[in-house]
């Protein structure tokens, strides 16, 4: 068994070392009638090529991102990740390294740690950010009992562009108590919650660009949230959008979270990503989550360490702000380095060609009959409206090999005023003949 | 490589003391911000016209002043940065209760085939039955292993398990009509995320009290059980690294106290192909995958915590989950108009790590699980009889499970503390095992050699302990207090880094 070292020989000396006859002696203390009696029903260990086998026969079942056109977002996103990316992340010190418990042998993750937090920080117009978090949607609910904490008020007004997932995580980890006012869901792209803003109020969760594509005024939602001594949250799924539009920060924000995938992560079938929490310096001791902080060591010599733990689990046991402990590490080193390599200079770019590219499939999708985009505003992508039902289209189109985005009825099957939307993204790996592709297949499928 | 007389491969000293000593090999590394400029990329892009931009009155205005890094820039700043970094690659990582097991290769490679890599999770159903299909083999092996009979996967991490499982838990009672239980039993030595957890559910914490021997002592169990307890949340084996011998008893008491058993399974490494935790009458209990089903640590993170679950939680389990319908697999999405507790996360769980972990599982078959935990338990059991003489072990009189646990006895008097002892660990090339935990233990060291260590390995290791155990003795106590010294950086200052904290990077002024 390749990877375990032991001969039988080493195996006879340690029981001997030890001072018993077999392994079986060092699990005397388990009583026999609760030990496994015989094998278990599972196959036997494999060498490398027949388990490479067996996995690629599996992976061959999917239709994967370059098999064909591809328009699939709804918060996870097909973007180039650089080879240097990957490469990088599987050195054995970032890879086969853990949470940085002992600071002086693990500058290298501390630092990186660092870099992150200040280019969500900057990303995010805040002041300050954690070190990640599980994924977008559960940094979302964290934030939303992050603001109860700061305000202590309970009630949390969800808006209706919230992707339908997040707001089933939010449901689900407030167990749908009194205090969660979500609106409807709501294609039109109006957010329909500042009436709601009252003096019970902990905080409004608006995403931008929303679910459905359109861009949010997070200034106005600000200043109502602010009046009545509310925090604004601001949820961000495609965070590569923050290359081209306002930093939720510069517009009177107070947590930003969003998913981090975009930049270093690949799909991936939805995880592992990376979540980000970015808030005001004054809110910091509320923040779930790791947060490395700089210092120095004995000689005086600039270092890093995880700090502020007296927030978490594993110090504060039942009052601390959040039962966290794992955090995204490799993701948010992938993340990390990404953004590194684009710089302010490549994100901006890349945020325009992704912008360009999503324009191109507006316009050309709106010629087609049958087919209207309800989008004024968008970043790189939006929602399409057909004469009919969207899921049997998106499944025909998907028999061709074409992957045109996702029916909103797959994420709400009970509100079947939906049924004929599709959300659909582009990137810069959109090209021209997928656009085309898309185009005349749809028109087909339409007809 | 040649060994000098404690077996200890002299390469691998001559190494340490480069990479930690040499600093024309390692100098300390800049900072992104200091070494890159907002006029630099290192990815071509092109230029283009947004004619007809739809971004209304949304442009960004704020600055970004994000620098950027030419490609040969990245890969030195960040190999310089890799480097500082110790890692289980590079050496023995007794952490205790992480389980730094090895992370093969090939689960690296199998997770980046395009069929995996390149797939979204909300694509056509129609398309991914490969992806699901491994969601739901990986699910079919816990279920095994476990002797379980549901499986939630979408859990994201050991805590997010512990979540799902106590949610399942709070559900069951509701739908029993028995939501006014308030109260979780928690033993003393668990680890913090289990009363978080509870806490976190509007659960009251009552700890429970460890027998002399480590154990939990289940008349305390029995005393503290009552009408109004939802749940006990035991690890076994338990944070002292022994099994729980009274596990069922404690079971068949909670449930006959109307409470469900929720276990820890973090260390579930030690029995698994040994034990299966339903029959020890569980009703949840999370898996690290990231554990021990070897999906790499990553710096912390990500991991991936599976929960199985018994017959009475399993109606509740969150959604997504994959069913059968006529020979094709699907994914139940959607909690409504079911007893499910709803959904924990967007899509569909960590499925980069479902594919190493399943790779993994292949490659060990259950023979190999099976050996792997033996191995496992033979090397934490060896180190205790090798370390036994000298180290103080407060539950020493029992074999452990796949951790050695020791307090800080074997020092009193020497002036040196657990965090001396484990910072002059450091000195010698070794990442110290976990400290100070658990915490019914004083100076706590938890030991975790996984099966991954060779004997010359464990040799090595326990040299080194009994070397510097003797050191200590002897009072050569500033090796200790003042260590590490041959480290990229010499102790830093944690108290100053949360009086002050500095979180990013600001220009200097």
């Amino acid at each position: 068994m390749r990877y375990l070292p032991h001969s039988d020989v080493d195996r006879a000396k340690m029981l001997k070392t030890i001072g018993v006859n077999s392994t079986q002696d060092l699990f005397d203390i388990i009583p026999p009638s609760l030990k496994v009696d015989k094998p278990l029903d599972l196959p036997a260990h494999s060498p490398e090529y027949a388990v490479e086998a067996h996995m690629q026969a599996l992976a061959s079942k999917n239709l994967t991102g370059s098999d064909g056109p591809f328009f699939v977002g709804a918060g996870a996103y097909r973007h180039h990740v650089p080879a240097s990316v990957d490469h990088l992340i599987q050195r054995s010190e970032w890879l086969t390294a853990y949470t940085p418990y002992q600071p002086e042998i693990s500058q290298g993750t501390l630092q990186m740690l660092f870099e992150f937090q200040t280019q969500v920080a900057h990303l995010t117009g805040m002041e300050v950010a954690n070190a990640s978090m599980y994924d977008g949607s559960t940094a979302a609910a964290e934030a939303i009992l992050m603001a109860r904490r700061i305000t202590r008020r309970k009630k949390i007004i969800v808006s209706g562009g919230l992707h339908p997932q997040y707001r089933d995580v939010l449901r689900t980890y407030l167990k749908d108590d009194e205090g969660l006012v979500c609106r409807p869901s709501n294609p039109d792209g109006t957010a329909q919650i500042i009436g709601e803003v009252d003096e019970l109020t902990a905080a409004i969760i608006v995403q931008t660009p929303d679910f459905y594509g359109h861009l949010h005024d997070i200034n106005t939602l600000a200043e109502a949230a602010h009046e009545k001594g509310a925090l604004l949250i601001v949820v961000v799924t495609e965070i590569l959008a923050l290359g081209i539009i306002e930093a939720p920060g510069a517009l009177g924000a107070d947590i930003v979270v969003g998913e981090g995938q975009s930049l270093g992560n690949p799909l991936g079938f939805g995880g592992p990503y990376v979540g980000l929490m970015a808030t005001r310096q004054k809110f910091i001791r509320q923040i779930p989550g790791r947060l490395c902080g700089e210092t120095v060591d004995a000689q005086g010599t600039r270092g890093f360490v995880l700090t502020l733990s007296t927030r978490e689990q594993h110090i504060r046991r039942e009052k601390a702000t959040s039962n966290i402990c794992t955090n995204a590490g490799l993701c948010a080193l992938a993340f990390s380095i990404h953004l590194s390599l684009l710089g302010e200079l490549g994100l901006k770019k890349l945020a325009r060609i992704n912008h360009a590219n999503a324009c191109k499939l507006a316009d050309a999708l709106a010629g087609i009959a049958g087919v209207s985009v309800i989008n004024q505003t968008f970043f790189n992508e939006f929602t399409i409206r057909l004469n009919t039902e969207a899921q049997p289209v998106v499944q025909g189109l998907a028999d061709k090999g074409i992957l045109a985005g996702v029916p909103v009825s797959r994420l709400l099957p009970t509100e079947p005023e939906f049924n004929d939307l599709i959300v659909l993204a582009a990137t810069e790996l959109t090209s021209e003949e997928d656009i085309e592709a898309l185009v005349s297949a749809l028109r087909e499928e339409l007809s | 490589m040649s060994m000098n007389q404690q077996g200890r491969p002299t390469g691998v000293k001559r190494s340490v003391t480069n990479s930690f000593e040499g600093a024309s090999l390692l100098p300390l590394e800049p900072l992104l911000f200091e070494i890159g400029a907002t006029d630099h990329t290192g990815v071509d892009l092109p230029d283009v016209e947004l004619s007809s931009a739809r971004l209304g009155a949304f442009t960004r205005q704020s600055p970004l002043d994000l620098p950027g890094l030419s490609e040969p820039e990245a890969m030195r700043h960040y190999v310089r940065l890799s480097r500082l970094n110790y890692s289980i690659d590079a050496g023995l990582y007794p952490l205790g209760s992480c389980t730094m097991k090895h992370n093969p290769r090939l689960n690296e490679k199998m997770a980046r085939l395009p069929g995996f890599a390149d797939v979204h999770p909300l694509q056509p159903i129609s398309t991914v039955q490969g992806a699901i299909g491994v969601i739901s083999e990986l699910a079919e092996w816990l279920m095994v292993l476990t002797n379980t009979s549901a499986v939630a996967m979408s859990p994201k991490a050991g805590a997010h398990g512990e979540l799902c499982g106590m949610m399942a838990i709070h559900a069951a009672h509701i739908a029993n009509g028995e939501g006014h239980r308030t109260i979780v039993l928690v033993p003393e030595s668990a680890h913090g995320t289990n009363p978080a957890t509870a806490a976190f559910l509007g659960y009251k914490v009552k700890p429970i009290p460890a027998k002399a021997d480590g154990t939990v002592d289940i008349s305390a169990v029995e005393e503290a059980l009552s009408s109004d307890v939802a749940a006990i949340m035991l690890t076994n084996p338990n944070t002292c690294g022994l099994f729980e011998p009274d596990v069922k008893k404690i079971a068949d008491a909670v449930h006959k106290a109307g409470a469900y058993f929720y276990c820890d399974g973090a260390n579930f490494n030690a029995i698994m192909g040994i034990a299966r935790p339903g029959d020890l009458g569980i009703d949840a209990m999370h898996i690290n995958l990231h554990k021990t089903f070897s999906t790499p640590h990553g710096g912390g993170g990500p991991g991936a915590g599976p929960v199985v679950l018994s017959k009475a939680l399993a109606p509740f389990a969150p959604v997504p989950f994959v069913r059968q319908n006529s020979g094709k697999l699907e994914l139940a999405e959607h909690a409504q108009g079911s007893k499910s507790l709803g959904r924990l996360t967007a899509f569909h769980g960590q499925m980069g790590m479902f594919t190493r972990a399943l790779t993994y599982m292949l490659s060990h078959g259950g023979d190999g699980l099976a050996q792997a935990a033996n191995d496992a338990v033979l090397n934490a059991n060896y180190l205790k009889a090798r370390l036994g003489a000298v180290f103080s072990m407060p539950f020493g009189e029992q074999h452990c499970m796949h951790e050695v646990l020791c307090d800080d006895d074997f020092l009193e008097g020497t002036g040196v503390t657990t965090l001396d002892f484990a910072k002059a660990m450091i000195d010698e090339g070794y990442h110290p095992m976990t400290m100070y935990f658990p915490l019914v233990v004083h100076g706590a060291m938890l030991i975790e050699p996984t099966e991954s260590e060779s004997l010359k390995a464990l040799d090595a290791f326990a040299h080194t302990m009994l070397e510097l155990a003797a050191a200590a003795k002897a009072g050569d106590t500033d090796r200790f207090t003042s260590a590490p010294h041959k480290a990229p950086m010499r102790r830093l200052d944690e108290t100053g880094a949360a009086r002050n904290p500095k979180l990013k990077w600001e220009k200097s002024r």
